[in-house]
This record gives C-alpha cells, sequence and structure tokens, in this order.
C-alpha cells in the first residue's frame, strides 16, 4: 500500500488543529505553539516530497487516492493532484508554517484557538487543491469560510464585525450557484452515454461532457461568479479590502497568498475545460474585466492612505493581470495559431499566482511587523523608518521591488511572460497589462518612501526596535524563495508545463 | 394471528398506559411526584422506542378495519418520535423542575402528544388521521400556556387554538368534499377510485377537498401563508415547551405528508405539486426575509422553522421515491439539529431568566466556550454549510429537484439560503465577536456535567452526519424500499 500522501496533507493538520483546541489555558501559549510548530514541519515536509516525488512531465492526476463516500449519488473521497495543484498546495503548507512562526509575537490571545483555526485552515486548503470529486471540493471550498469567518471576527481590527460579515456572504453568495451547476452537471453527466455511470460527481467527468453552447453559457455564468468573487475580479471585489484591513496579520496572509488563489485555481479546473466554447465567447468580456481591474484598481491603490488596503488593492490588480492570462489564450490562439504562446499565458498565469503569493504574503508580513509596534497602518505615521530599521528596510525593499515585478524577483517571470504572450494576441491588451508595471511602482514605491525613507519626525519613531529572532528567520523564509524563483524559475515553469499543454489542448477542442 | 397483529400496536398501548400512570403518580405521590412522573414518562418513550425498533423491517400490516397501518417509515418515524421526545424531556428536565410553575400535567401533555403523533403517522384512513391530529395540537393548546405567568402565553396559546380549529375545520370540509365524491374515507380505496377514474382528476369539488386538506397540513407545518401563528407561539411559550413544538410536531406533520401525498393523493399529484411549489417559495422566501428583522431568537428560529419547511416541500414535490427519501433525511436532519439548538437554549435558561433575545448570548464564547462552539456547529448546519449535515440533507433534496427539472426552484431556494446565513451568522457574531468588557448581564445556568456531553453528544452527530452521511440515507431510502 502507498503512503496516502494527500489524505495526510489534509486531515493531519485538521486533527492536530483540532486537538490544540483542548489546551486553552493562556499560560500553556508557548507548548500550544510548539506543538503547532510541531504540525506543521511534518505537513511542509510531506509536500515537499510531494513535490520531489511529482512527475511533471505527465498531465494526469497523480497520488490519486479513491473511496466511496456517499454512494447513493456517486459521490466519492477522490483525491489527486496535477501540475497546477502541486505548487499550490506546497504554497499553503509554507504559508500556514510563517504564520505560526509570525504568531509568536504579534498573537498574545487566545493562541491555542488562533493557531487550531490556521491549521484546520491548512487542512481544507490542502483538500480544495487535490479534490477530484465536485461534491468533495464545494464541501472544502465552503468550510474553509468558517475557520476564515472566525479568524477576522475575533483576532481582526476594530471595524472586524462588518468585514467578516460582508466577506461571509459574498463568498457565500458566489458559491451557492456553484453548487448548482454542479449538480446540473451530474445530472447531464447521468443521462451522456459513454460516461462511466459511477463518477458522476467527478470534475474530470465534467471535463469530458459535452454542451451545447447556450447551457455553457449558463454553466461559465454560474462558476464565474462563485470563482471572480474569489479571485477578486472588478467589480466584485469589494470584500476584499475590508477583509483585508481587518483580518489579522495571519488571516491577511492566509487570504491574499491562498484563498484569491482559489479563485484562479477553479478557473483552471472548473471553467476553461468544463465550458470551453462558453469561455472563447466571453473571453473579451473577461479580458476587458481583467484590465479594468489592472488599471483601475490600481490607480484606486494610488490614493489609498491605509498600507493594508494599498497592499489590497494591489493585490486584486495582480490578480487581474492572472485572470488577463487565463483569457488572452483565445485570441494568442487566434491571432498567432501557435499553442505554445496560449501554454506559455497560462504558465505565466500560474506562476504569477504562486509569487504573487509569495510576494503579497511577504508586504503583509512587513506591514504587520509595523503594526506591531506602532498599532498604526497608515501611511502618514510613519517616516524614517530606515534609520531605526535598516535590516527590516532591507527586506522590505526586497518585497516592494518584487510586487512592482523587478527583474531578478518572483513578481518579474509571471507578468513578464504574460505581457509577452499578450502580444501576440493584441498589442491593446499588452499595453494594458503592462501598465500594472508602472502604476505598480508607483504606489508601492510611493509607499516605501513615505515609510522607509526621510526624516525621523516623531519621537515614538525613533524608539522603534529592528527585527530580530523569529521576524528576521521570517522575512528570510519569504525573500528566499522570492529570489530563487526570481533567477531560476525553470523548475516551476517545468511543473506546470505538461498540465498547461493538456488544458489548452482541452480549450482548443470544442464540446457542442 | 391476533397476537402478531396486535403487536403493531404496542408502542401506542404501552405508551397510552404509561401516559395514565404518569397522570396518576403526579397526582397522588406527593413527595417523589415530580421524579416520578418523569421517569415514567422516559419509561414509556424507551418503551416506544423499544416497540417501534422491533417493528423496522417487517411487512406492513394493516389493523383496525383499515384505519391504522404499520409499515416501516410509520415504525421509523415511532421510532424517531420517541427518541427526541426522550431527549426532549431530559434537556428541560431542569428546567421545567426549577420552574416556580412547574405542574406534573407539563410530562403527561407532552405524553399524549407523542401519542397523537404516532396515531398520526399510521393512519390509513382519514378518521384516524383526524383523530390523530387532534390528539396531538389539543395538548399543546394547553402546554403553550404552562411553565409561565405572562400575559403573552395565554395570548400565544389562544391564537394558536383559534388558527388550529380553523386549519381543523378547514380539512373536516375538505375531508367532507372528498368523501362526497369518492365515498370512502379509507386511503387506498381513494387512491385506487382517483386512479382509475381520470374523469374525477378535473371535479371541483375534489379540487376543492384537496386543497382543504393541504391548507390543513400547511397549518401544522407551519408553512406560508398558514405560519402566521408559528412566531408568536415560539416566543410566547416557555423554552422548555418551544423546545417540543420546535421538534416533534415537524416528524409527525411528515407523516402526515406521506399519509395523504404519497398514499391518497399521488394520482393528483399534478396538482398539489403546484401547491406546494407556492407555498416552499414563500415559505423560503418569508421565513428567510423576516427572520433577518429579529431581534427575538425564539422567534428568529420560528422563521427560520419556516424556511427549512419550505427546503422540505421542495423535497417533498420533486418526485414520488426519492424525493420523499431526500425530504425525509432532511427532516430528521433538521429534527436533530432543532433539538440541539433548543436544547442548548433550554440548558442555559433559569425559570427567572429565559434566554429570548440574540444579545442575551452575548459573550457566551468567553464564558462557556464549549457549549458556544456547539451552538456555532448547529447553526452552520441549520445555514447549510458543509462539513455539518444540514448541508448535505440539502444537497440531497437539490439533487432530486433538480433531476425532477424543477431548475428554476433550486436556484431560488439556494439564493435563499444565503439570505439565511445572514441571521444564523449574526449569532455566531454575538457569541463570539461581541464580548463586552462589563460584567456579564444575564447568568446563565450552570450545566451539569451530563448535560453537556448529552448536547456535546446532539452537536457531534450532525457533525459526524455531515462527515459520514451514507448511513442515515440508507435508512431513509431503506423504509421507502416495498413501495
Amino acid at each position: 500500500m502507498t503512503l496516502p500522501l494527500l489524505s495526510l496533507l489534509i486531515w493531519l493538520p485538521i486533527i492536530g488543529g483540532s486537538s490544540l483546541l483542548l489546551f486553552k489555558k493562556e499560560s500553556l501559549a508557548g507548548w500550544v505553539r510548539g506543538f503547532a510548530l510541531l504540525i506543521a514541519l511534518p505537513c511542509l515536509g510531506l509536500s515537499a516530497y510531494m513535490l520531489h516525488a511529482f512527475d511533471p512531465t505527465r498531465w494526469q492526476m497523480q497520488f490519486q487516492e479513491t473511496h466511496t463516500w456517499i454512494p447513493n449519488l456517486n459521490i466519492y473521497y477522490a483525491l489527486g493532484i496535477d501540475g497546477f495543484s502541486a505548487p499550490l498546495i506546497a504554497l499553503s503548507c509554507f504559508m500556514t508554517l510563517l504564520v505560526i512562526l509570525a504568531s509568536y509575537r504579534s498573537v498574545k490571545v487566545r493562541v491555542a484557538e488562533y493557531l487550531a483555526a490556521f491549521l484546520i485552515m491548512q487542512g481544507l486548503m490542502c483538500g480544495v487543491f487535490s479534490a477530484l470529486d465536485a461534491v468533495l471540493f464545494y464541501s472544502f471550498w465552503e468550510a474553509m469560510l468558517i475557520p476564515m469567518f472566525l479568524i477576522i471576527g475575533i483576532w481582526g481590527g476594530a471595524n472586524r464585525l462588518y468585514a467578516t460579515m460582508k466577506f461571509f456572504l459574498y463568498t457565500f453568495l458566489g458559491s451557492v450557484l456553484l453548487l448548482v451547476v454542479i449538480i446540473y452537471l451530474q445530472i447531464l453527466a447521468r443521462q451522456t452515454p459513454g460516461i462511466d455511470p459511477s463518477a458522476t460527481f467527478n470534475i474530470l467527468t465534467y471535463h469530458q461532457l459535452s454542451l451545447s453552447l447556450i447551457a455553457q453559457k449558463w454553466v461559465f455564468l454560474g462558476l464565474l461568479i462563485a470563482f471572480a468573487v474569489k479571485v477578486p475580479m472588478w467589480p466584485v471585489h469589494t470584500w476584499l479590502p475590508d477583509a483585508h484591513v481587518e483580518a489579522p496579520t495571519g488571516g491577511s496572509v492566509i487570504l491574499a497568498a491562498i484563498l484569491l488563489k482559489m479563485g484562479g485555481y477553479g478557473f483552471i479546473r472548473f471553467i476553461l475545460p468544463i465550458v470551453p466554447n462558453a469561455s472563447q465567447a466571453f473571453a473579451s468580456g473577461m479580458v476587458s474585466l481583467s484590465l479594468i481591474a489592472i488599471v483601475y484598481i490600481a490607480m484606486i491603490a494610488i490614493v489609498q492612505k491605509d498600507m493594508k488596503k494599498l497592499i489590497a488593492y494591489s493585490s486584486i490588480s495582480h490578480m487581474g493581470v492572472v485572470t488577463l492570462g487565463f483569457f488572452t489564450v483565445f485570441s494568442i490562439v487566434q491571432r498567432s495559431g501557435s499553442e505554445s504562446g496560449a501554454v506559455m499565458s497560462l504558465q505565466g498565469a500560474m506562476v504569477q499566482m504562486i509569487s504573487h503569493g509569495l510576494v503579497s504574503a511577504a508586504l503583509f508580513f512587513s506591514i504587520g511587523i509595523l503594526y506591531d509596534r506602532l498599532h498604526t497602518r497608515l501611511v502618514n505615521d510613519y517616516g524614517g523608518v530606515a534609520h531605526v530599521m535598516p535590516v527590516f528596510a532591507t527586506f522590505f525593499m526586497l518585497f516592494v521591488l518584487a510586487n512592482i515585478g523587478m527583474p531578478g524577483t518572483a513578481g518579474f517571470v509571471g507578468e513578464f511572460l504574460i505581457i509577452v504572450s499578450a502580444f501576440k494576441a493584441n498589442i491593446w491588451y499588452a499595453a494594458g497589462a503592462a501598465t500594472i508595471l508602472i502604476l505598480g511602482a508607483s504606489y508601492t514605491l510611493w509607499m516605501y518612501k513615505q515609510v522607509i525613507f526621510g526624516a525621523v519626525f516623531q519621537p515614538r519613531i525613533s524608539a522603534l526596535k529592528d527585527i530580530q529572532g523569529t521576524e528576521i528567520v521570517l522575512l528570510l523564509l519569504l525573500a528566499i524563495p522570492i529570489l530563487t524563483l526570481g533567477f531560476w524559475p525553470a523548475p516551476l515553469l517545468e511543473m506546470f508545463k505538461a498540465s498547461s499543454e493538456h488544458l489548452v489542448g482541452q480549450i482548443l477542442q470544442s464540446k457542442i | 394471528m391476533l397476537s402478531s397483529k396486535l403487536s403493531c400496536v404496542y408502542p401506542e398501548i404501552w405508551l397510552f398506559c404509561l401516559s395514565c400512570l404518569a397522570l396518576m403518580t403526579d397526582l397522588y405521590l406527593k413527595r417523589w411526584a415530580k421524579w416520578t412522573t418523569y421517569f415514567v414518562s422516559q419509561a414509556a418513550l424507551v418503551g416506544v422506542m423499544f416497540f417501534a425498533f422491533g417493528l423496522i423491517g417487517k411487512k406492513p400490516s394493516v389493523l383496525f378495519y383499515n384505519a391504522f397501518i404499520m409499515d416501516d417509515i410509520a415504525a421509523l418515524l415511532k421510532f424517531m418520535i420517541a427518541g427526541i421526545g426522550f431527549f426532549v424531556c431530559m434537556y428541560s428536565r431542569k428546567f421545567v423542575f426549577e420552574s416556580p410553575h412547574y405542574r406534573g400535567e407539563y410530562f403527561v401533555l407532552c405524553l399524549f402528544s407523542i401519542l397523537g403523533m404516532l396515531v398520526l403517522v399510521s393512519a390509513r384512513s382519514f378518521l384516524s388521521l383526524y383523530l390523530g391530529i387532534e390528539l396531538f395540537a389539543l395538548p399543546l393548546y394547553a402546554l403553550i400556556t404552562m411553565l409561565k405567568d405572562d400575559s403573552i402565553g395565554p395570548e400565544a396559546a389562544m391564537k394558536y387554538f383559534i388558527m388550529g380549529a380553523l386549519a381543523s375545520g378547514l380539512m373536516l370540509y375538505g375531508i367532507s368534499l372528498v368523501y362526497g365524491i369518492t365515498g370512502s374515507f379509507a386511503m387506498p380505496e381513494i387512491a385506487t377510485i382517483l386512479f382509475q377514474n381520470p374523469a374525477l382528476h378535473a371535479n371541483p369539488a375534489l379540487l376543492f377537498g384537496v386543497v382543504f386538506i393541504v391548507a390543513g397540513f400547511a397549518f401544522k407545518f407551519g408553512a406560508v401563508p398558514f405560519h402566521m401563528w408559528l412566531p408568536d407561539v415560539y416566543e410566547g411559550s416557555s423554552i422548555a415547551v418551544t423546545l417540543f413544538l420546535g421538534t416533534l410536531p415537524k416528524l409527525a406533520a411528515f407523516g402526515f405528508a406521506i399519509r395523504l401525498f404519497s398514499d391518497t393523493f399521488l394520482a393528483l399529484a399534478g396538482y398539489w405539486q403546484g401547491l406546494l411549489m407556492v407555498m416552499a417559495v414563500l415559505s423560503l422566501l418569508i421565513g428567510n426575509v423576516a427572520a433577518i428583522a429579529q431581534t427575538n431568537l425564539k422567534r428568529m428560529l420560528g422563521y427560520s422553522t419556516i424556511a427549512h419547511m419550505g427546503f422540505l416541500f421542495l423535497g417533498l414535490l420533486a418526485a414520488p421515491q426519492q424525493g420523499y427519501v431526500a425530504a425525509l433525511n432532511y427532516i430528521i436532519v433538521y429534527t436533530l439539529m432543532a433539538l440541539g439548538v433548543f436544547g442548548i437554549l433550554t440548558a442555559l435558561s433559569r425559570s427567572e431568566y429565559e434566554i429570548q433575545n440574540i444579545h442575551d448570548l452575548k459573550g457566551l464564547g468567553v464564558r462557556y466556550p464549549w457549549i458556544a462552539f456547539l451552538l456555532m456547529m448547529l447553526l452552520f448546519s441549520l445555514a447549510g454549510i458543509p462539513p455539518f449535515a444540514g448541508f448535505y440533507a440539502k444537497l440531497f433534496v437539490l439533487d432530486v429537484l433538480m433531476k425532477a427539472g424543477h431548475m428554476g426552484l433550486a436556484i431560488p431556494a439556494v439564493l435563499l439560503t444565503v439570505v439565511g446565513v445572514f441571521y444564523y451568522l449574526r449569532v455566531v457574531r454575538v457569541m463570539f465577536f461581541e464580548v463586552s468588557d462589563a460584567q456579564p448581564v444575564h447568568a446563565y445556568r450552570i450545566i451539569s456535567k451530563p448535560g453537556v456531553a448529552l448536547l456535546s453528544l446532539n452537536s457531534l452527530a450532525i457533525l459526524m452526519l455531515g462527515i459520514f452521511p451514507t448511513p442515515l440515507f440508507n435508512v431513509c431510502s431503506g423504509v421507502f424500499a416495498w413501495r
């Protein structure tokens, strides 16, 4: 019997996290943190082993596990990963570990519950990325809202009640239609001859279904609402700034690094392969929405005074690049007729997801470090931090440059690939996408200048202490992959290659 | 043969005898009256569970000149009713005993009402159906005024009584119309006549009769537009009585629905499906939207019940066979959730201070983290969020509904669920997020260890039924297998 790797990645943190709830005494906080690390580290090890054992030359699902779950409805506990999901699982495990590290300094109340919530989240996130059964996927997808709701609501900032309700209702509204679509596709699969009748809820079965264009369009819209809210795309993005600002640092990190990626993952796992014709029909609209997100949201980011809000808007803008990468595929093939350009665009979008996960998390951690010291997030309350926190300023500089998409950092690779492939589609798409480099630089550098440079004008800033201990470890752990991926993105690209090629093949095959 | 046939009514006979015994002990035993009444009641319910369990899986048998049927569905519902009744009595015991208005009749009335439910779910003719309904409703009118001495209780009871009498009248009128057309009270006979004479289907008198009977049925369920009494009664009665009202009658009404729609009027499915459709959508709409505006927790749960009944109707109307299975699964899960929620509220209430308003739960997450956590799980389950049983129950209903081609009903149903999430989350928010610095205003009751264990069992069952929904679903489809 082989090791049930994916099940371990899902259930080890969920069971471990739940058992943390037994140690609620505040005096045990130190032990609880240690125990949480003891759960998170093996998970990271397992995910590293998973990446190592994963065969990137195959697009097929790997590490598959299938067990009967609800036989009456042909619902299975079916897990498996391909090149798209494997790095996202590793990213989830990595981020949770960092959040636990960061909690050493920043979380003082209800430590056990805080860490338990994040560990349970980690298990659920791995579940979302590895579920092959649609109901299983939906279960993980929705269940994840509960810990996030509590994280924002209990440990959040002043306006947390509003933010957490908005977060929950927005995302829940999006996903109920996903449920209807899942059931609809399942009924269709039952009626289609030649489909394995025991796999009617399997996502891979949905990939083979042929659908009329009009049905595809409805399915597209139902799925789009679910995933567009999660990405989030303009104009359903308004929950994100509120949630980001009010969430505790760890919550913002997981939101930005993983939760937003689930929207993107939904596009490549559901929308593009299940309804390719409708995707093609709506592609120009989706590209427009992405461009609006890139340009308009970046302009909103420029006027923000709150650092977290600024990064939140920057996240929306960067995720716009991702959705642009997904939907330019159609016009690339139409214009140039080359599939390799489309593959590059998809690879770029996936790299952008990973790199944005790392970079936005790094920025939120950095802002969290400042917030822990001064308890304000307003840009104007800072100034001259470089004089008192030189080590921090150096790390922050790196992350800010990565956010702009400086060559040599992870942020550059994805954006470059997407812009280059967008040129093959339409020069205006590329021009629009390229503004992110300018606009991104303007708001991020402005923030950096205001916060880090200048004279120290307040006594409380001159009293700041530089980062030390776990904080340095934390930022170092983020800086290493950001630089590594910037200089040597080949392994990551290789990871996405086979799956992207397969997906492009699926997209180009008409399902009508 | 007689003895084996009689064993089918053992649950009713046993319950009737022990109810009378409980009444007597309460009258004549002065010193230990409370405890003996309680234990006799519990013994009565355990006995019913025992007998009913023995009847599951047997061949259906008909007794009393075609007036009474004992089949799997009746046996399962009887088992569930007695089992949940057992929990209701346990949850409410402390509260009831400590109440200054304690009367031993509380348990006796509960038992008689349960007896009515048992008769109702086994009804094979309109006479026994009506007998069951009245026997189950009459004790409730008295129960609602019990354990309190304010004016809201009698007002609620009065309202319930008058509306209930009206509904009974409507139903009797409908029964008489159906009798006039078909010449029979017996359900299978009516069903055969309707199947054999399609010409009757357009008979306006018959259709009026069906509409009146369905109206009476909707009243018992509390479905819109016959729901007006429900929030008032939930609010007006003592929390221990709300616990009873919020759980058991739903199971009984499901039995009513099966007898009515599947056993009697199956030939007219096209007509009553339309009626149920309208009531389902209206219940979902009004239940969910009105619940938002409530500050009283019991009222809010009342409106949430109405919304859940709408979902149940969706299951009932979807398809004859799988629809009933999904609906049965839904109602069992719903009853368990309601049992947990009202059970926790009852356990936290004291006779001097009952949990009434949502803000009474403020800071519960700090004072009783475990109880608050259990309540949170139940609320998320009611809201229909995985991995709790409430979600999978909804999934099964939506699945049969869409398989039957009612896409246009599934979409409003799920969208209104989102509205529902809002008010359930509001309770979670009050419990966990709104922590006041001031001392808690209201002192909750300290729940005993066994009490906590029971409530935990109840709530964790909801989690387990969510992670493993198959066993319950198999039981539900098993009882419909022979049809």
